[in-house]
């Protein structure tokens, strides 16, 4: 075995079997390339524009797409709706990539433990994910959005709080079979501490559904944050995010269309991009296929 | 059976426990406590407020508040309306129905038109049916319920004036076929996420379907593909599906509150948002119970039922 191993051209990671097949997958490089524009759109487009996002000019109130230089129209206080969409994008974006963090951390924590501990602590744990897991989402973040002050990192603490739980399941699935393996057997034999082997020897080979859960997540809270912003208790204006900059849209849907359109479909591109990324990843890392 | 059911029952009611003890810990992260409306009344001074809370035990360590509040809930006395002083349970139960309603025909439809195009995915696979099915299904997945929802409103009642952009019926009208009117938008809206789920699994469960032994019996015994997919495979892979409709409920609640608020639909959802915005703390508690409750009981149901259909899973 070795002897072969040893003539082989040293394997570097995107000559990885995994790089390659996410790369076949055309709709995760769609997703990439959607995502990269969007961030790229996001993070220098402003400075691009002739308009601030905050500036009010009520001469140019509910102007259509494509009227001089408001490419997007504007809203009805005569802002920018190219340059308002372009922050919006910075906040939710940012909000929802920390929320996949932070849900992913505490996903992974709880998984972890349970899944190699076991035992009652294990189904202790569990039994609190079925638990989160019994209330619809948006009951639990706009109960705790409309109670707790409304900040952006309070958001995206309050959607990584309601959102960690499959993480934590797909995590404790994994490390439940891991945890038979050989090589934490000889590990244990060795006499490595638990918190050793659990962190350092079965999370690492717990990664690839760990990688794909969190793709997913960022769509999630993308949405999350959408819905909540559009029902008034999430984002608060002035700051903009796509989900609040349509929470006045519905009552100029006849007049000014737009204004519900164009952010919706922004957050559309960038959950779908997400969730096309997750897709080729799945397939590229091999994870068990659940849903597609 | 019997020993199946009773696992189940406990299992549900450990995850009773549980539930209500997350929503207790909510309902504690509410601002001023239970006494928040008091505080703003000028007839009430500081030592009353005390008093009061001295008076309802709010004083008392939290996990005895915590069984005094869950037995409460238990015995059907989830508290009173801030807004009119009705009671909570009389409150949700006025909205319940509504809900029940748009939730019932939208997962109706889903699963209809998810059965079909999953069906049709898996006997024609990586057909040019199948590919766009997959990527509609996930760009459906993608859309956020309430702009489909605008945008549903925008082309088919301002655009077209076919259906009614909102509520539950006309005022003055209310007949059945009134009530459809209103009805299809709505349903729509919320079916299209879980179209796209349901077709997702079902194209599994069928391709799953599709390989077992006994379909190879039935072609070797020279039965139709038709009759094969028909009476051996679509019975086989509607079987998790059940299993699927419990695990649906969360989203399909998230969505009906959603949808509900842009149709302002009379149900659960714009009564807890309604809530929401009067401070109606009672009521929202009440909801946010209710809603993981009526989820629980609609996986124990979904269990029970193909435990019935499938003997498999009540002996195994």
């Amino acid at each position: 075995m070795t002897a072969i191993a040893a003539h082989l051209p040293p394997t570097r990671w995107w000559h990885s079997r995994a790089v390659y097949r996410f790369m076949r997958h055309h709709l995760a490089l769609v997703g990439i390339a959607m995502i990269t524009l969007l961030v790229l759109a996001c993070t220098i487009g402003p400075y691009a524009l002739p308009y601030d996002s905050l500036h009010i000019d009520l001469r140019a109130r509910f102007a259509p797409p494509l009227s001089g230089h408001h490419y997007f129209g504007t809203d009805p206080l005569g802002r920018d709706l190219a340059a308002r969409l372009l922050m919006a994008g910075r906040v939710s974006l940012l909000v929802g990539f920390s929320a996949m963090l932070l849900s992913t951390l505490i996903g992974t924590l709880v998984g972890v433990t349970a899944g190699y501990r076991g035992g009652w602590i294990g189904a202790a744990l569990m039994r609190v994910v079925d638990g989160f897991l019994s209330y619809p989402s948006i009951f639990l973040v706009l109960a705790l959005a409309a109670t707790l002050r409304p900040s952006p990192v309070m958001i995206t603490v309050i959607i990584a709080v309601t959102s960690w739980m499959e993480t934590a399941r797909i995590v404790e699935a994994e490390v439940r079979s891991l945890r038979e393996r050989e090589f934490v057997q000889a590990a244990r034999m060795v006499g490595l501490s638990r918190r050793h082997i659990m962190f350092r020897e079965v999370l690492p080979n717990a990664m690839g559904p760990i990688i794909v859960a969190a793709s997913l997540a960022v769509a999630r809270a993308i949405l999350l944050e959408a819905y909540i912003s559009f029902l008034g208790y999430g984002i608060q204006p002035p700051l903009p995010s796509w989900g609040n900059m349509l929470n006045g849209a519905q009552q100029y849907l006849a007049s000014a269309p737009w204004l519900a359109i164009i952010p919706g479909a922004a957050i559309t591109i960038a959950v779908t991009s997400f969730n096309f990324i997750g897709d080729g990843l799945r397939d590229a890392l091999d994870v068990r296929n659940d849903h597609f | 059976m019997s020993a199946f059911l009773l696992n189940r029952f406990s299992q549900s009611i450990v995850l009773l426990v549980i539930v209500s003890i997350i929503g207790f810990t909510v309902l504690n992260f509410m601002p001023g406590g239970p006494l928040a409306q008091f505080g703003l009344d000028p007839g009430m001074t500081q030592k009353d407020i005390a008093r009061l809370a001295e008076q309802l035990g709010l004083n008392r360590p939290l996990w005895l508040q915590y069984l005094d509040w869950a037995w409460r809930l238990i015995q059907g006395d989830w508290g009173h309306s801030f807004r009119d002083g009705s009671s909570v349970l009389a409150v949700i139960g006025r909205h319940l129905l509504a809900t029940l309603l748009l939730m019932g025909t939208s997962t109706a439809l889903a699963i209809a038109v998810g059965t079909w195009i999953g069906i049709r995915g898996a006997t024609h696979r990586y057909s040019l049916f199948d590919y766009c099915a997959t990527i509609c299904a996930m760009v459906a997945l993608s859309v956020p319920t309430f702009w489909f929802g605008l945008i549903g409103i925008y082309i088919f009642t301002l655009k077209l004036g076919w259906v009614p952009a909102g509520n539950m019926y006309t005022i003055g009208d209310g007949s059945v076929m009134d009530y459809l009117h209103h009805l299809i938008l709505p349903s729509l809206v919320l079916s299209l996420v879980h179209v796209a789920i349901w077709s997702r699994y079902m194209r599994t469960a069928t391709l799953d379907a599709l390989s077992q032994d006994f379909v190879k019996t039935a072609r070797a015994k020279g039965v139709s593909e038709r009759r094969i997919l028909l009476k051996h495979v679509v019975g086989n892979a509607l079987l998790p599906m059940i299993t699927l409709a419990g695990m649906q409920l969360p989203s399909i609640l998230t969505g009906a509150l959603v949808t509900e608020t842009v149709f302002t639909w009379p149900g659960m959802g714009r009564l807890f948002l309604d809530s929401l915005g009067y401070s109606d703390y009672p009521v929202v508690m009440g909801l946010l119970i209710f809603s993981a409750i009526l989820v629980v009981l609609g996986n124990l149901i979904a269990d029970i039922v193909i435990a019935i259909v499938d003997p498999r899973i009540r002996l195994g």
